[in-house]
This record gives structure tokens, C-alpha cells and sequence, in this order.
């Protein structure tokens, strides 16, 4: 027999999130409590202000911040929590920043299970853990079911700035070596072939990392004068090097030959009729550095699992300044363009 | 270096393409006009850069073969207006999303709340339709011999299922009605053919015989790699040297004479040959295919009355002589100035297999 209380407790188990939970009220503090606190907690964190309040070694300090909207929420690779923590510490590295704080904003979806949140939130713990910087602000709001596709990420990033070292993409000079971390297009592959409509089983895993050690080696040895990084994340390595063309007023040549591609994300583009060169990786970087020094630099990224491919694909030039040149394997020219828009998968 | 991929690879080889490249220079005694039919041929010849490496005495022009560049903007309009309305679901290839129409383009209707989603395959299509009973699913069906099939099936499995919330907006066309169009043109300097790999690959290649004996044009079946191309042009001048007007394939492991039986049957018997305009070109007699009658229930454009839109194009655009090889690309007055990929005039700077688009992308008029 069941015993029906005549005057019901309210409900404080959901299993998805309540529009409750984002107001402020006893709901806000139990998904703090069941949630957030128990993954992310650190010194800055448990003291629950409203702010934290952070003591900065002395110099420049970099500060960045990006939106996660991916979907599906989870790839083969990793998840948008674990994005929003590598992208945002990445964006510090590449600018010759030691990433040490981050915030986080999270926009929910009415109606999406907590275990995805808790999942989410748990890779953004483990993820921050390995890039050694700690989560020290955060908010939460919860939108209509239809207001927002089940969870969006804000995350900013403080880092502090590296004496001596200008980093810049104004920076590249004739002569110098590009150099690129790894292979490309592993990302915005994996996210493509599980979207769903795309019926082809694939083994494409994100190249979701944080590159802030393997940034950090090059760095902090011996100065070897690099001139600019960028992470070639949307629009790929073509976008980053057409953007470091122009904002140098230089031209950059590339060698199809040299283009790390796996074969499994080579083979998806060739069916989808994409250019690897145009889609986003999220674990890869690119150098430029003075040639005398490009084999050093070499040398220390292969010494890191993300870096374990990298390779020279190209050089900086004088010519065609603002445009990106690629040599064929046939040793004719075409031009590296910026791609237009949302990448369409061709007709047949 | 990348992992050998089978298939392809072997018809990458640079050492393979340089010394077809040495064979080609060897047997042109005199200049001649090549014309490759298949946008997606165009777009490889641009991207590897095909045309540097020729020697003088060959020219390629390209041909009509991008089924988004020739899909009429009247078709298009009547997209448009489709995918506006509240009850469609409107699936389409990804490609046609960025074709302009008169004021808009798909993604704009999308932006705009229509349900406008790009699919693989017509099949997928149809599936929508089986989740979604309450919608009515609409599927762009365009394209040359090569979609056909794949579309006919699409409307043969409605029917056979009865899903009557399906229904096809068709701008199917064929390959041989524009060679003949363009073999009679007064201007035509055409005077070889690189005929589409992967139409031949449903359709076979006897259809071109009779094309080849009347104009006197050899014909060769050529596929899309670099060495698949030149192989295809090496194949095109050797013929062209002895003064053969014959058909030829080059394009052996994919394409056979009679084609895939298969998808020849399903489209005869979902299809009929019939009347159909080509944007830029104009009307061209018996050169498209429409639904059968026992199939007219699928026809998007009766079902939802749209056959009253009509269109007119940018006097500006000349894409119709570019489709023809009358005219290249860059030789276009509006080329990269009123006309870019992103403030398109036609659809030939739009599509992924429009001869405008390759040329803008990889030329960029400067190399």
C-alpha cells in the first residue's frame, strides 16, 4: 500500500533542469550544491562572492573570452565543457600567456537531463585540472524550452603575459618558416560525420586539447624568436593564414606535399567535398618563426602528444602580399582563399 | 606524408601526371579546343592547376555541367516560396542554399523561420516525411543523369508506401540536348569532348555515338582526378590528331557502355523526357525530365500551386556563355567586380562545381 502525503513536500530531485533552478532560489543553491560545487570547487570558488578576487604576478596580463554553442554537445573526442576550457586557455597560450583563471557562464536549456550537465561539468573540471588553471567565477541561467539548444558556454580567461616575448600576427617577415602542430581538420570532422543526416560511421575523434605546456616549452627555453601563433580553429588553417597574411602585409606559401591530413578525415572530406585546409581544429597550432630556428621548434613540439605531427608546411614571402599561395603535388599555383561561409557538403 | 588512399591516390601521382603532361606536348601538332562537361571536372582542373601546366596548343573551356548553375531561376523562385510556408519542410543538397534567387537565397528563408534542411540523398528526404506526417516535405530534386536515379527512387518509394506528405520540386536535365546545343552554335570553337565520368557512370556512353558521328567531335568518357584528366585529354588529342569522331573511355573502373541498368529503369519509369529551361541558356527542347503521370501527385509545383511564379534574370550575368564555353570566366566584365562569391550575379559563382566559383577561389584573377 502506498501512502499518499495529503500535503506534498515540493520536489527537489529533478532529473532535468527547472526553470526554478535559475532563479535565484532554493533550486539555484541545490544545483550549486549537487552540481557545481562538488567538480569545480577551489579556494576562490568556495567563498561563494559574487566575484573573485585574484592576486596577479606583476607584468601585462591577457584576457580573453569565447562562446560554445557545438553540437552535438558530446563528440567522439571530448564534450562542450571540455571545449569551453581548452579553446579559452588556448586563445591565452597562442598570444605567449601563462592561462592561470577562468569564468564560466552557462546558459541552459530548460528540460536538459542533469546528468549531461553533471557530465559537462565534470570534463570542465578534469580539463581545467590539466591545463593547471582553476574556474573562479561562474553564473547560470536557465532559458524556455526553444530558447537556446540545450546548453550554451561563456567562458573568459586571465593569463599573465611572458617578459620579453611579442607575439603578434603584424609580426611575420620574409624568410620566415610556417610551422604546423599537427594534422588537420580532425575537429570540425568528428562534429560533422555525428551530426545527424550524415549516415556514415566513421573513427574521425576531436582534436580537443589544451596546448598551454606544449606553447609554454617554446616559449620559456632558449628564445627562439617566434614571431606570431595563432590556433586555427573555425574556418581552419586556411583563415589563420590568410589573417596572418594580411594583418603582416605578406604573402605565405604553402606546400600541398606537406599537409598533415588523417586518412579517415581526408576520406569524409573527399566525400563531402571539403577542403580539410577550411574546417576547425581545436588541438593545433600554428608558428611562425625565423627559419634558423624552425628545426628547434620542431624538435620541442614533437616532444608533446599534440604536437607529435608537426611539420614546416610553408614559408613567409615577399610576393603577393595579403594572400596565401599553395604549390600543388603538380608544382602548379592556386590560391588558399578564406572560405565563404558555412561549409555545404557538394551536390554529387 | 599522407597515407596512401586506394583509389585515389594512384590517380594523383605527380610523376604519373608529368609525364602525361610530356605525352600531350608530344602529340598536339596544332592548336585545339577541349571542352570538359562536368563542373566537378572543372573545379579539379582549377584546384591542381591543370590548365598552367597544358601546353599552348591545348585550351580547355568549360562546360554546362553544374546542375546548381543551370537549375532555372524560375525553379528557384518557386523554392523560395516553398520553403516560406508554414506547413513545408523544405529539403534540399547543400548547395542550392546559397544560390540567389531575385531577392533571397534559401539561407535567407531559413534565417527568415522556414524549415529549410539540407539532406544527402533524396532518401533522407523521404524519411523526413515517414517522421514528420503532419508536414508537408518538399525535396529540390535537380540535377543531370547522375541525381536522377536517386530522386526517381525517392518518388517510386512514396508511392509504393503511400506517403503522401512527399512531394518533388524537379529540375532534372541531360547531358547530350546541350552538347548538340553547343556543337550548333554559330560561335562554338569546341572541338573535343571530356564527357562527364560520373553521368556515364549511370547512363553508359552509346548516347554520345550518334553525337559524335553527326558534329564529327570525338567524345571521352573521363573521370575527376588530375590523372583521370589528363589521361581523358591525352585520349581527346590523340583522336583529335588521327581525325577520329569517335566515342572513348578513359574512365574504365567506374563506367561501362550500357551504364547501370539499374538506375536507367527506375528513372524511366518515374520520368519522361520533356521540355526544360536551363538559367542562362534558354529553353532547350527534350532536354529534361519531368514527373510521369502516375506520379503527377509528387509534383510540388501543381501540389502547391506555384507554376504561375515566373522569373526573370541579371541582365548583368553572363553565365549562359560562360555555360556554353563561349566565354571564360574571367573574360566576364562583371567578373570579381559586381560579381563575387559574396554578391553573386548567377549561380556559376555560387555552386562548388560553377566554372566562375573555381575561377574566383583558386585564380582569384591574379595568379
Amino acid at each position: 500500500m502506498t501512502i499518499v502525503p495529503l500535503c506534498p513536500l515540493p520536489i527537489m530531485q529533478h532529473e532535468t533542469v527547472q526553470m526554478a533552478h535559475g532563479a535565484g532560489g532554493q533550486l539555484s543553491q541545490s544545483l550549486m550544491q549537487r552540481v557545481f560545487m562538488p567538480n569545480l570547487h577551489n579556494n576562490f570558488l568556495d567563498l561563494l562572492d559574487d566575484q573573485a578576487k585574484l592576486d596577479l604576478p606583476p607584468g601585462r596580463t591577457a584576457f580573453t573570452t569565447d562562446t560554445y554553442v557545438v553540437s552535438p554537445l558530446f563528440f567522439p573526442g571530448g564534450n562542450i565543457g571540455e571545449l569551453a576550457v581548452n579553446g579559452t586557455v588556448n586563445d591565452l597560450a597562442v598570444g605567449g600567456a601563462r592561462p592561470l583563471y577562468l569564468s564560466a557562464g552557462f546558459v541552459l536549456e530548460e528540460g536538459l537531463p542533469l546528468v549531461e550537465l553533471e557530465t559537462i561539468v565534470k570534463s570542465m573540471a578534469e580539463a581545467a585540472r590539466r591545463a593547471g588553471v582553476m574556474i573562479v567565477t561562474g553564473d547560470t541561467k536557465v532559458v524556455g524550452k526553444g530558447q537556446c539548444d540545450r546548453i550554451f558556454i561563456n567562458t573568459s580567461g586571465i593569463g599573465c603575459l611572458r617578459e620579453g616575448v611579442n607575439l603578434s600576427c603584424r609580426n611575420l617577415k620574409p624568410g620566415d618558416a610556417i610551422i604546423l602542430s599537427g594534422t588537420v581538420g580532425d575537429h570540425g570532422m568528428a562534429i560533422m560525420t555525428s551530426r545527424e543526416g550524415l549516415s556514415f560511421q566513421s573513427q574521425i575523434t576531436s582534436d580537443c586539447a589544451a596546448l598551454n605546456s606544449m606553447i609554454g616549452a617554446i616559449l620559456d627555453e632558449e628564445p627562439l624568436e617566434i614571431h606570431a601563433m595563432r590556433d586555427p580553429t573555425r574556418g581552419g588553417v586556411a583563415a589563420t593564414l590568410n589573417e596572418l597574411a594580411q594583418s603582416s602585409s605578406v604573402g605565405i606559401e604553402i606546400n600541398e606535399a606537406t599537409i598533415p591530413v588523417k586518412p579517415d578525415v581526408r576520406g569524409a572530406c573527399e566525400l563531402l567535398g571539403i577542403d580539410p585546409l577550411h574546417v576547425a581544429n581545436e588541438g593545433k597550432v600554428v608558428v611562425v618563426v625565423a627559419q634558423d630556428k624552425a628545426g628547434e621548434v620542431l624538435d620541442v613540439l614533437r616532444s608533446f602528444d599534440p604536437g607529435r605531427d608537426a611539420v614546416i608546411i610553408g614559408s613567409v614571402v615577399g610576393d603577393h602580399p595579403g594572400m596565401v599561395v599553395m604549390r600543388t603535388l603538380y608544382g602548379s599555383r592556386r590560391i588558399i582563399d578564406l572560405p565563404i561561409g558555412e561549409q555545404l557538403p557538394r551536390i554529387c | 606524408m599522407p597515407t596512401p588512399m586506394k583509389y585515389i591516390d594512384e590517380f594523383r601521382d605527380p610523376q604519373l601526371a608529368r609525364k602525361m603532361l610530356e605525352e600531350i606536348g608530344r602529340k598536339a601538332t596544332r592548336h585545339w579546343t577541349i571542352m570538359e562537361i562536368c563542373g566537378g571536372q572543372t573545379h579539379s582542373i582549377i584546384r591542381n592547376g591543370i590548365d598552367q601546366l597544358l601546353p599552348d596548343t591545348i585550351t580547355l573551356v568549360h562546360g554546362p555541367g553544374c546542375p546548381v548553375c543551370v537549375t532555372p531561376l524560375e525553379s528557384l523562385e518557386r523554392a523560395l516560396a516553398l520553403a516560406g510556408r508554414e506547413e513545408v519542410i523544405f529539403t534540399s543538397f547543400g548547395d542550392m542554399l546559397r544560390v540567389p534567387g531575385n531577392a533571397r537565397d534559401l539561407f535567407m528563408v531559413r534565417s527568415a523561420g522556414g524549415d529549410v534542411r539540407i539532406v544527402f540523398s533524396p532518401l533522407d528526404a523521404l524519411q523526413i516525411a515517414r517522421d514528420n506526417p503532419a508536414k508537408e516535405v518538399v525535396f529540390f530534386a535537380v540535377g543531370f543523369e547522375t541525381t536522377a536515379p536517386a530522386n526517381a527512387m525517392a518518388v517510386y518509394q512514396a508511392a509504393r508506401e503511400g506517403i503522401e506528405n512527399f512531394s518533388v520540386l524537379v529540375s532534372q536535365v541531360m547531358v547530350p540536348p546541350a552538347m548538340r546545343v553547343i556543337l550548333s552554335s554559330p560561335g562554338n570553337t569546341v572541338q573535343g569532348f571530356l564527357a562527364a565520368g560520373h553521368v556515364c557512370a549511370v547512363m553508359g556512353y552509346a548516347e554520345y555515338e550518334p553525337v559524335a558521328l553527326e558534329f564529327g567531335v570525338p567524345i571521352v568518357v573521363t573521370g575527376f582526378e588530375p590523372v583521370d584528366l589528363l589521361a581523358g585529354i591525352l585520349k581527346t588529342v590523340e583522336l583529335l590528331e588521327e581525325g577520329k569522331a569517335e566515342v572513348a573511355n578513359c574512365y574504365g573502373r567506374v563506367v561501362s557502355r550500357e551504364g547501370n541498368l539499374f538506375a536507367q529503369e527506375i528513372v524511366k519509369k518515374v520520368f519522361e523526357v520533356n521540355d526544360r529551361q536551363w538559367r542562362g541558356i534558354g529553353l532547350i527542347p527534350r532536354s529534361g525530365l519531368g514527373l510521369r503521370e502516375e506520379f503527377a501527385r509528387f509534383d510540388a509545383e501543381t501540389k502547391f500551386h506555384v507554376t504561375n511564379i515566373i522569373a526573370e534574370e541579371s541582365p548583368l550575368c553572363m553565365s549562359g556563355t560562360v555555360l556554353q564555353g563561349l566565354m571564360k570566366p574571367d573574360g566576364c566584365p562583371a567578373f570579381a567586380k559586381e560579381c563575387t562569391p559574396q554578391h553573386p550575379l548567377g549561380a556559376t559563382m555560387v555552386s562548388s562545381e560553377g566554372a566562375c566559383a573555381a575561377y574566383y577561389k583558386y585564380h582569384h584573377h591574379i595568379l
